[in-house]
């Protein structure tokens, strides 16, 4: 597995981005597939930047490798910060007109949606968010 | 991400290319909110944006919601993958896609 760690912050966003899309070429992954990884990327990287370390600072590690097995790619995204299982959020009522729409809830809900697999573990004091897109 | 304003006196047109993701999408919503906020009629065309995550949503959510008061709002030329997203979340029932 390839990895890059960055400083958990909103503006080294574009680095990150540019980081998996580097690798995702080499992979030869689509177009299409490459636009949904990231997005599902960012949206738990900027989680992570926004609330796992509080006001203190600290880094997030990307990992991504591809697996000729199931031809699938892996980016495994981890954390110092306090123990959070994103998964667990409710999803957002979908249904809703305009109005009522809430903002909340909607990246993780991206990320569940477009993933083929998501798994989450803490483990040795680290926030593990593994997710697995055949390509 | 680039904004390009184009005002007649019957609407506004913001032509969008590149990113809408969580650093870009403040600009966007800068730009509703300060620059074409007396606005009736709003037309996105969105032909460049290829990426859009939750913070884009939320900008479009929030535009739609405050033209929906005083006006109107649609999306020009979404493309596949931006329309993939509106699906997945509802969007596309709640914005104006032509």
């Amino acid at each position: 597995m390839k990895k890059q760690t960055f400083p958990a912050k909103i503006d080294v966003l574009s680095d990150v981005l540019g980081f998996l899309e580097y690798m995702l070429e080499l992979y030869g992954c689509p177009a299409k597939i490459q636009t949904a990884i990231c997005v599902a990327a960012e949206e738990i990287f900027v989680n992570i930047a926004r609330y796992a370390y509080g006001d203190s600072e600290g880094n997030v590690t990307l990992g991504i490798c591809f697996d000729e097995e199931s031809h699938s790619i892996i980016i495994r995204i981890t954390d110092k910060g306090i123990p959070f299982d994103p998964l667990k959020n409710p999803d957002p009522d979908i249904a809703l007109s305009a109005q009522e729409r809430r903002i909340g809830g909607l990246g993780i809900f991206i990320v569940k949606k477009t993933m083929d697999k998501i798994n989450y573990t803490y483990e040795n004091g680290e926030n593990i968010l593994t997710m697995v897109k055949k390509i | 991400m680039t904004i390009e304003i184009k005002r007649n006196a019957e609407e506004t047109i913001i032509e969008l290319t590149g990113r809408l993701d969580t650093t870009t999408s403040p600009e966007l919503d800068k730009t509703l909110n300060e620059d074409i906020s007396d606005t009736k009629n709003l037309i996105l065309n969105i032909k460049g944006i290829e990426y859009i995550s939750s913070a884009g949503l939320r900008v479009l959510l929030g535009a739609q919601k405050k033209m929906q008061k005083v006006g109107t709002m649609k999306l020009t030329n979404v493309r596949e993958e931006v329309m993939d997203v509106f699906e997945m979340t509802g969007f596309s029932e709640i914005l104006t896609i032509e």
